[in-house]
């Protein structure tokens, strides 16, 4: 008997790998050139949520991916519905996030006559994606697609792009499952050097000022418990970039709190002054380092990342380590062991009662007056969330104080766009996060200006009954740039006055959703304990004061021991 | 830091884009290529491209970790550090009137180049070698008027230890 292999579309091969790649949800906005997938995903136990916009698709993509630890998927048209992922992209891309975007294409004969829709999204994503592809045969989809997903989670993760043209996607082939690729020119190490561990150890023994930077890395290679045990057994006081939030307990003896541009002041002065400072999963950003010449002067510098082009960027340092974070931690801990290193706790006391010095000197802190302050709208929902809020922000003012005043003592609970600070990335990240955590509060930390970067998204989260909820601290103007515009350049508040806005409570109520407003500080916690409380998405608007600046503050480019404390 | 020249050899994936990928890595990050090289190797399905770049320790350093870290590279040699023999070659119309044929075949002897096409004005000289052999013949027949030049990048592989 003559045994007819069965032939599927190239829609069909995509649901078939979706399937092995344990995607469950996925996250679009459907188009001409794309409907036969969404057609396709319709018959599937696929969950499918539509966007209203494709940059919200991509960032919520994103929110998923951090608060499951898993891989985002998006799926968009040809044309605009690729150019609109690419902020999305851009922002993944530099944070490091698993995601796979799929973008339909014209059809083959159709490429390059400037056709209805048609864009070159492989030659426009292609700085800011890890790797991305344009489909031309349908026999190479299916090994295209697991590259996509073996590159977007392997090594140092990020978004990888796949166009696929019409014709490929209604097309036939014969299809039988793939391995998980190899391939001869991508080969991530995760396996750090020993001798280098060793090394490493040797400084971290003579060492009298240490201190560790943790940055997204261990969050992604989920290391926290990992980094947690280290630094406890060596009474090491940490401190973490943006995307280390959540890395190591916020509310830890050893936690000194956020680095950098607006880190703490123990944590600026720490740096400043230690003579070992171990970065692990950092990249050593700008607005971590200020004036590069000035940083860490008196350190010797351990750095561990997976990533080789991130080591001797930015900084120079003693012992550079390729490989998984948590990797080398759990060897860091295991030759630790070996080495039966007991830590004289009189040794130690010194630095962290000098630490504890700069704590007093200057600890984080805002006089509540008789109008809101935004540091005081958080502090409650802190309290109201009791700490185990997801929370995502937008960029700038709101962004800065999040991760000051909400203290995260678990990883992939602060969500944010760190790298590209991508405003209008709070939102559609929430929804994500909600559908990956639907046990979770999420909390979406706002400013005015940038929650309506993405507002559309709100009709998502009323669709798919995501019981998100927006801070919106809300100070009618574009805060981070108005602040600068107010300590170096005169005051002059050039295009920063957003005063003409919608009322956001009637705007939440348009949507189906729920808006509150607080106007005085007495409003604040009644208000946070009725969204928290609802079972619906909310919009919560609180006029805080106009003026409030983030300190302490570094300015650009200069020293992070030179801050601006007030 | 002292800028020096870096000569690297990149085994490729033969692929469309794959150069555009390697350009926008350098034009991205703000690096210069000099010259570029592309042609199949004896397997169809591998590239080999020979770049010419310059920068400080640091940034020779970044660039040959970030064309690591693309995808499509499947090796990365930087022959600078080695021993290598590197060729250009360029082809170079010069006006040819009488009283100079004879001093142009004779530098043409001299350098060991070879004339490709002849007309009544002009020749055509084929010359090949390093980049300062290149150099010292085109100072010595410009004078002579260079109606057109085409020149190659650096190839280039690395000497067989002895």
């Amino acid at each position: 008997m003559e045994v007819k292999e069965l032939k599927l579309t190239g829609a069909r091969i995509l649901m078939e790998i979706f399937k092995e790649e344990g995607v469950d949800t996925v996250f679009g906005l459907i188009g001409a050139a794309v409907m036969d997938i969404f057609h396709e995903l319709a018959d599937t136990n696929i969950q499918h949520i539509m966007a209203r916009h494709e940059q919200g698709a991509v960032h919520a993509a994103d929110g998923y991916a951090r608060a499951r630890r898993s891989i985002g998927v998006c799926i968009v048209t040809s044309g605009p519905g690729a150019t609109n992922t690419i902020s999305g992209l851009a922002s993944a891309y530099m944070d490091s996030i698993p995601m796979v975007v799929f973008t339909a294409q014209v059809p083959t004969s159709l490429i390059g006559n400037d056709a209805f829709q048609e864009v070159d999204i492989v030659g426009i994503s292609r700085p800011c994606t890890k790797h991305n592809y344009l489909v031309r045969n349908i026999e190479d989809l299916a090994r295209t697609v697991k590259e996509a997903f073996y590159i977007a989670r392997s090594g140092r993760p990020g978004p990888v792009l796949v166009d696929i043209p019409k014709d490929i996607i209604q097309g036939k082939t014969s299809y039988h499952p793939l391995p998980t690729p190899s391939l001869k020119s991508y080969n991530p190490t995760y396996k750090p050097n020993i001798k280098q561990l060793k090394k490493a150890i040797g400084l971290i023994k003579d060492a009298k000022r240490p201190v560790m930077l943790a940055g997204g890395g261990v969050v992604l290679s989920s290391a926290s418990k990992k980094i947690t045990e280290f630094a406890r057994r060596l009474i090491i006081p940490v401190t973490t970039s943006l995307m280390g939030l959540g890395a190591f307990p916020g509310t830890d003896d050893l936690w000194l709190g956020m680095l950098g541009m607006h880190g703490t002041y123990r944590a600026n002065m720490a740096v400043g002054s230690c003579d070992l400072l171990i970065g692990i999963g950092v990249r050593f950003d700008d607005r971590v380092t200020g004036k590069i010449d000035t940083f860490a002067p008196h350190a010797k510098i351990i750095h561990i990342d997976i990533d080789p082009t991130s080591i001797r960027k930015n900084i120079q340092v003693t012992i550079p380590i390729v490989g998984d974070c948590k990797m080398a931690l759990i060897e860091l801990n295991r030759l630790l062991n070996e080495d039966g290193l007991v830590i004289d706790k009189e040794k130690t006391k010194p630095w962290l009662e000098q630490i504890d010095k700069w704590k007093s000197t200057a600890p984080l802190s805002y006089d509540q007056t008789d109008t809101i302050k935004p540091q005081y709208v958080i502090e409650k929902l802190y309290e109201l969330s009791k700490g185990s809020a997801i929370v995502t922000t937008e960029v700038g003012q709101n962004q800065m104080w999040a991760a000051q005043y909400y203290h995260f003592d678990r990883p992939n609970s602060f969500i944010t766009s760190g790298g590209l600070g991508c405003m209008g990335f709070g939102l559609p990240a929430a929804i994500g996060a909600q559908l990956a955590r639907p046990d979770r509060l999420v909390v979406d930390i706002a400013g005015d200006g940038s929650i309506q970067m993405n507002i559309q998204e709100m009709a998502t989260a009323v669709q798919f009954k995501l019981p998100v909820k927006i801070v919106i601290l809300n100070n009618k103007y574009l805060g981070m740039v108005r602040q600068w515009q107010q300590l170096f350049y005169d005051k002059k508040y050039v295009s920063t006055d957003i005063d003409v806005a919608p009322d956001f409570v009637k705007l939440a109520e348009a949507y189906g959703a729920i808006g509150l407003r607080a106007t005085r500080p007495e409003e604040v916690v009644p208000v946070l304990k009725k969204a928290i409380e609802a079972p619906e998405p909310v919009i919560m608007d609180f006029w805080v004061d106009r003026e409030e600046c983030v300190y302490p503050m570094v300015s650009a480019g200069g020293p992070i021991t030179d801050m601006l404390l007030a | 830091m002292v800028e020096e020249k870096h000569t690297i050899s990149l085994l490729v994936d033969n692929q469309p884009g794959v150069l555009s990928r390697i350009s926008g890595m350098f034009s991205g990050r703000g690096y210069n290529i000099e010259s570029l090289c592309v042609a199949a190797t004896m397997d169809p399905l591998v590239s080999r491209i020979t770049l010419v770049t310059r920068g400080d320790q640091l940034i020779i350093e970044q660039i040959n970790k970030q064309l690591n870290k693309l995808v499509n590279v499947i090796k990365v040699h930087d022959l600078t550090q080695t021993d290598f023999v590197e060729r250009q070659t360029a082809l170079v119309k010069v006006r040819a009137r009488p009283a100079q044929k004879a001093e142009i075949l004779r530098l043409v002897d001299i350098f060991r180049c070879k004339v490709v096409d002849v007309s009544s004005t002009h020749y055509t000289v084929e010359v090949t070698g390093t980049d300062e052999k290149l150099e010292a013949f085109l100072d010595l027949i410009k004078p002579m008027g260079i109606k057109e030049i085409a020149r190659t990048g650096a190839i280039a592989l690395p000497r067989n230890k002895k």
